[in-house]
């Protein structure tokens, strides 16, 4: 889970994404940076996230984050 | 729909990209973005450079570029063609249609058909498409089909969804039927019902342009647009390309019976290098078959990004060398479309500059 807090800091520095249980609904994520987050978690965990998987819902949060690369295998 | 053709074959194309390019670094800044964001996002995306035709160039300009070309370098006679299939969705004018306006630019024979059709990113195949029931006919023996669109006249310089990405172009294809018996499978779907998803809501009959649509608004996402403007929902159009098109494939191949690897290449349509990485990750196909590098090279020119794709990654090898690929088409409308073909023995192939 600090792993992908961290790579979401880094994406919007300036939100604070441990106090939100909705990104997207908070304004904290549009489709860009769903798509930059993609890229870099498929790069640090070496898996390719479907791209059908790539949908506003996977993305709504910490958990739901941690739940889409639980189906590559990956704990974070 | 599935399609099949026999004996019919590409003898010629010809890529046509303004010689002005832009730079997204230099255009970062008329984003409403932090740069940072914007700079992750054009290593993901593949932005970096587009060509964007001056504001007073228009579709034919660019058609009657290339075919003159063609002429002047003794590549196509202009008696040689019975009929010009333009693809295009920023025609010169509503009326009359702009296939007719290079006609007669060019002083092409009157005894030959000039048809449009609006389609952007599954144009080229669907073009191709055109063509080939044309040349059913025993008049026709040379079809010219033209892909060619500035839609940078109709995308707003502050919207980071859009204009970063897209460019102009046009391909000038030469079809004709081949003396050997070659199979050519094809499919095509339609879906209107998610028009919406790639739009440019005024400028027609059903919402005119006026002061009122010329005005830019900021929609909701940071980025500003008029209704006179390319209007794109990126995460819907992703999501319809990530679902339609692998399947779209299967259904091709299996058409024909042929393996995935059997096929040389993937020349798929050019949105952009993320969903290009994607698609190939989803079908397992190596990235190095499927070519994604127009859009940091050139934009995404719609309907031309599979012509420009051939010439750019392919371009003189086509005429020594022969290879099994599989062309794939997909967005406005929305409309999907796939072709599986031999390309090679080409007359020419190649990629030319029109200047400023």
């Amino acid at each position: 889970m600090t792993q992908i807090l961290e790579i979401l800091q880094g994406i919007r520095p300036e939100s604070d994404f441990s106090a939100s249980s909705d990104f997207i609904a908070d304004g904290m994520l549009d489709s860009f940076d769903m798509v930059t987050l993609v890229s870099t978690l498929d790069r640090m965990y070496g898996i390719s996230i479907d791209g059908v998987d790539i949908v506003p819902e996977h993305f709504r949060n910490l958990d739901t984050i941690a739940s889409l690369v639980g189906k590559y295998g990956i704990r974070p | 729909m599935n399609f099949a053709f026999r004996r019919k074959r590409i003898s010629g194309l010809l890529a046509i990209v303004p010689a002005s390019e832009r730079s997204f670094l230099e255009e970062m800044r008329n984003f409403n973005f932090p740069e940072s964001r914007s700079l992750k996002l054009m290593q993901v995306m593949g932005y970096d450079k587009h060509r964007l035709v001056r504001a007073d160039v228009c579709v034919s300009d660019l058609a009657v570029f290339g075919l003159q070309h063609l002429f002047d370098s003794d590549m196509l006679k202009p008696d040689e063609i019975d009929a010009i299939v333009l693809v295009t969705q920023s025609p010169d004018h509503f009326i009359p249609p702009t296939s007719n306006i290079i006609q007669g630019r060019l002083k092409l024979k009157q005894d030959m058909l000039c048809v449009d059709i609006n389609q952007g990113c599954a144009g080229f195949v669907i073009g191709m498409i055109h063509a080939f029931l044309l040349l059913e006919q025993e008049s026709i023996r040379k079809v010219v089909l033209i892909n060619a669109d500035v839609i940078s006249h109709k995308t707003s310089p502050k919207d980071r969804n859009s204009y970063p990405l897209i460019g102009d172009a046009a391909s000038v294809t030469v079809i004709e039927r081949d003396a050997e018996d070659t199979l050519i499978h094809a499919n095509v779907r339609m879906d209107g019902t998610r028009r919406e998803a790639l739009v440019i809501p005024a400028g027609g009959f059903r919402l005119p342009s006026s002061t009122e649509t010329a005005v830019l608004e900021d929609v909701g996402d940071n980025n500003l647009r008029a209704k006179d403007h390319l209007r794109m929902d990126g995460t819907a159009v992703f999501n319809f390309v990530q679902t339609e098109v692998p399947p779209m494939i299967e259904s091709l191949l299996g058409a024909a019976g042929i393996p995935m690897e059997a096929v040389d290449w993937f020349l798929f349509h050019q949105p952009n290098r993320f969903m290009l990485q994607k698609l190939a990750d989803k079908m397992k196909v190596p990235s190095e078959k499927m070519p994604s590098n127009i859009v940091e090279n050139f934009g995404n020119s719609g309907g031309v990004t599979i012509p420009l794709a051939i010439a750019f990654n392919l371009g003189r090898r086509l005429q020594a060398e022969r290879f099994r690929v599989c062309l794939a088409g997909f967005g406005v409308g929305l409309s999907w479309a796939s072709m599986l073909m031999p390309l090679g023995g080409l007359r020419f192939c190649k990629l030319i500059e029109i200047p400023d």
